[in-house]
């Protein structure tokens, strides 16, 4: 069949010119899409190496130093991170898997899944920067709360609330029906089912989005500019009005010049963020392909 | 405590729910939608749960519309005190007892940046989605995609810092050549900012966009129907003629909606834009791609520091709720086009 189609198309001239022209410009948009990451992260790699080799990057804030004076470490803003980062992930990740529940066993293909449905694109199409406006006027000109961690972790919640609800529902809808019927017909009530049938099903992929939206929101800068303030310090407290983050850090050294040890320490922090971010998605990756496998 | 007034209340519906299904089984209707029948029973656990979930559904549409209406309100007082136009000045100065603000300056150069980053990242996402799904086999093209989704994981922070540092100095011997030959053209008549001007900005958006961009393509050129493409192999096609006729037809749609949710995340891009684009102090709307200047959310991000009155806080809420909207209204075209396309 094929030597016959071979035969019958022998496309000549321009058709096959054409033709060529296209797969040359089909693989140069593979490498103009490659080449900047490649390009971002052995920059971001020879640079910041330095920074986080040392010892202290681990096991010291930047207290006592300045841009011009070196030593010291991102404990600081590790920590300011990972803290965000989990707050916001214990506040979105529930409301997440139980808003997905609602669209799934509860309002599939009801007018109201679709009205919740739209929002959740919606939402996932608010830019952070508005999401930490919305919190702002809620939070300090409303409430007249000042500027803390957990206001910046709110802002965050609905940056991932999106993300994980879409990718629990995708999850939640592969569940097979006779799953739900064989627990149903055993008499067991339709909230254990989802709890206990439904949900371990789909938890590989669940845990999947959540891991993903986890490591979106820690990349973010926008809400954590406004509403809390950077600080080179170490502060544990959720409620606190400072808190060093490795975004705000990049943020505040990002003019620094190129001769002083505060310039390496940005580079450092960039490829600390570099090195958390990536590692999550690879966890969740590597989560999702073993699920996978077992299932097959 | 509450477990026995629960437990009657089960072994009661329980009978009914039985009774239900035998009905149904004896009627001779396939029990095709089980849930309908269960969802009836009156378990304590089922009504917590479910409150559970209406709830959490609740949340999402609250917060949309709590977005919009809070940011309305607060920025009120300051749109009335507001003593130029809203929407045609170019002045932003908020900082004395008569407010003077507003967008168009802003709604200007976001544009021009997100429209230059989609012109950009289109075609080369199309072709990624073409290159995977059509012209490499499949454990080949799945590690392409997979390198091209690693870029989507990149904070834009870091890309910030790349447009910053190493790519704007990179692109500055180009951006001269470019204002040598096309100058003639306002969009590419000299600008004052050498590298952080509208065009190292839209080039790191339109690498932040791609791989959204790419990934939905993907998914849709995959979908192509087998005997679409087969058919036009058959008659002759080559592989771009059969990719004319079959696969960008059928994937067109997804496409585009693919492009508007790239376009509502150029719009909002804050930090990558604000860390890149240098301030400029003249008002007033600069036409070329090598100027400089703020976006709507460069400009919030910016002051971030200033909010100190509320006069002065409004007129930002001001510009992010034009911003809201304007993410909201391309967000709901592409998805009215996704939805076209599957009715």
């Amino acid at each position: 069949m094929s030597t016959t189609t071979t035969v019958l198309a022998a496309p000549r001239g321009g058709r096959r010119a054409k033709d060529g022209l296209v797969r040359v410009l089909v693989y140069l948009s593979a490498i103009l899409a490659i080449v900047p990451l490649a390009w971002i992260l052995v920059s971001i790699i020879t640079q910041g190496l330095p920074a986080i080799l040392s010892a202290s990057w681990w096991t010291q804030d930047l207290a006592g130093t300045t841009d011009r004076r070196a030593g010291g470490g991102a404990l600081g803003a590790i920590v300011g991170t990972l803290e965000i980062g989990l707050v916001t992930a214990v506040v979105a990740a529930p409301i997440a898997v139980m808003g997905a529940i609602f669209l799934i066993e509860y309002a599939r293909g009801s007018k109201w899944a679709r009205v919740v449905s739209f929002m959740v694109d919606i939402l996932s199409g608010v830019p952070s920067i508005v999401a930490a406006l919305f919190v702002y006027t809620l939070f300090i000109t409303l409430l007249g709360l000042g500027r803390s961690a957990i206001a910046a972790s709110i802002a965050l919640v609905l940056l991932m609330l999106p993300t994980v609800l879409r990718s629990t529902e995708e999850m939640l809808k592969l569940v097979p029906d006779s799953l739900r019927e064989a627990s149903y017909a055993l008499g067991i009530p339709k909230w254990k089912t989802v709890v206990d049938v439904v949900i371990p099903t789909a938890f590989s992929g669940i845990a999947t989005g959540v891991i993903l939206g986890l490591a979106r929101v820690m990349g973010e800068t926008a809400p954590l500019l406004i509403l809390v303030a950077y600080a080179r310090n170490l502060y544990l407290s959720p409620t606190s009005s400072n808190m060093g983050t490795l975004p705000t850090m990049i943020n505040s050294g990002r003019n620094v010049a190129e001769t002083l040890p505060g310039y390496e320490r940005v580079w450092g922090a960039a490829l600390t963020l570099i090195i958390l971010v990536m590692g999550l998605n690879l966890l969740a990756r590597g989560i999702a392909r073993a699920s996978r496998l077992k299932d097959r | 405590m509450a477990d026995a007034p629960d437990a009657t209340v089960a072994t009661t519906t329980d009978h009914e729910a039985a009774a239900g299904s035998s009905a149904s089984l004896a009627t001779g209707k396939p029990v095709s939608t089980p849930n309908l029948t269960f969802a009836t029973i009156k378990h304590g656990g089922d009504r917590t749960f479910r409150a559970g979930a209406y709830a959490a559904a609740a949340i999402v549409v609250l917060l949309v519309l709590f977005v919009g209406i809070f940011l309305a309100v607060i920025a009120t007082p300051s749109l009335r005190h507001d003593t130029v136009n809203f929407f045609t000045s170019t002045q932003w100065n908020v900082g004395t007892d008569t407010l003077q603000f507003g967008i168009a300056g802003l709604l200007w150069t976001t544009a021009l940046i997100a429209v230059v980053a989609m012109l950009l990242a289109v075609p080369v996402a199309v072709g990624t989605a073409l290159l995977i799904t059509q012209y490499v086999p499949g454990r080949v093209g799945s590690t392409i995609g997979f390198v091209i989704d690693l870029l989507a994981a990149v904070p834009s922070i870091i890309f910030g810092l790349w447009g910053l540092k190493l790519l704007g100095p990179f692109l500055g011997p180009f951006y001269d050549w470019l204002q040598h030959v096309l100058g003639w053209i306002p969009l590419f008549s000299k600008g004052v900012e050498s590298t952080g001007n509208v065009l190292t900005a839209s080039i790191v958006l339109a690498i932040m966009v791609l791989p959204i961009v790419s990934a939905i393509s993907r998914d849709v050129f995959a979908q192509t129907p087998r005997d679409h493409i087969e058919a036009a192999l058959a008659l002759g096609a080559t592989k771009w003629e059969m990719i004319r006729i079959a696969v960008i037809p059928y994937g067109r749609s997804g496409v585009i909606a693919a492009s508007m949710l790239g376009l509502g995340r150029a719009l909002g891009e804050t930090i990558a834009v604000m860390i890149i684009l240098s301030q400029t102090n003249t008002p007033g709307i600069n036409v070329s791609l090598f100027a400089g200047g703020e976006t709507f959310a460069s400009k919030i991000a910016n002051n971030a520091q200033e909010f100190d009155s509320p006069a002065k806080t409004g007129a930002y809420i001001a510009a992010g709720l034009v911003l809201f909207v304007l993410t909201f209204a391309v967000n709901a075209v592409s998805r009215i086009v996704a939805d076209r396309k599957v009715s």
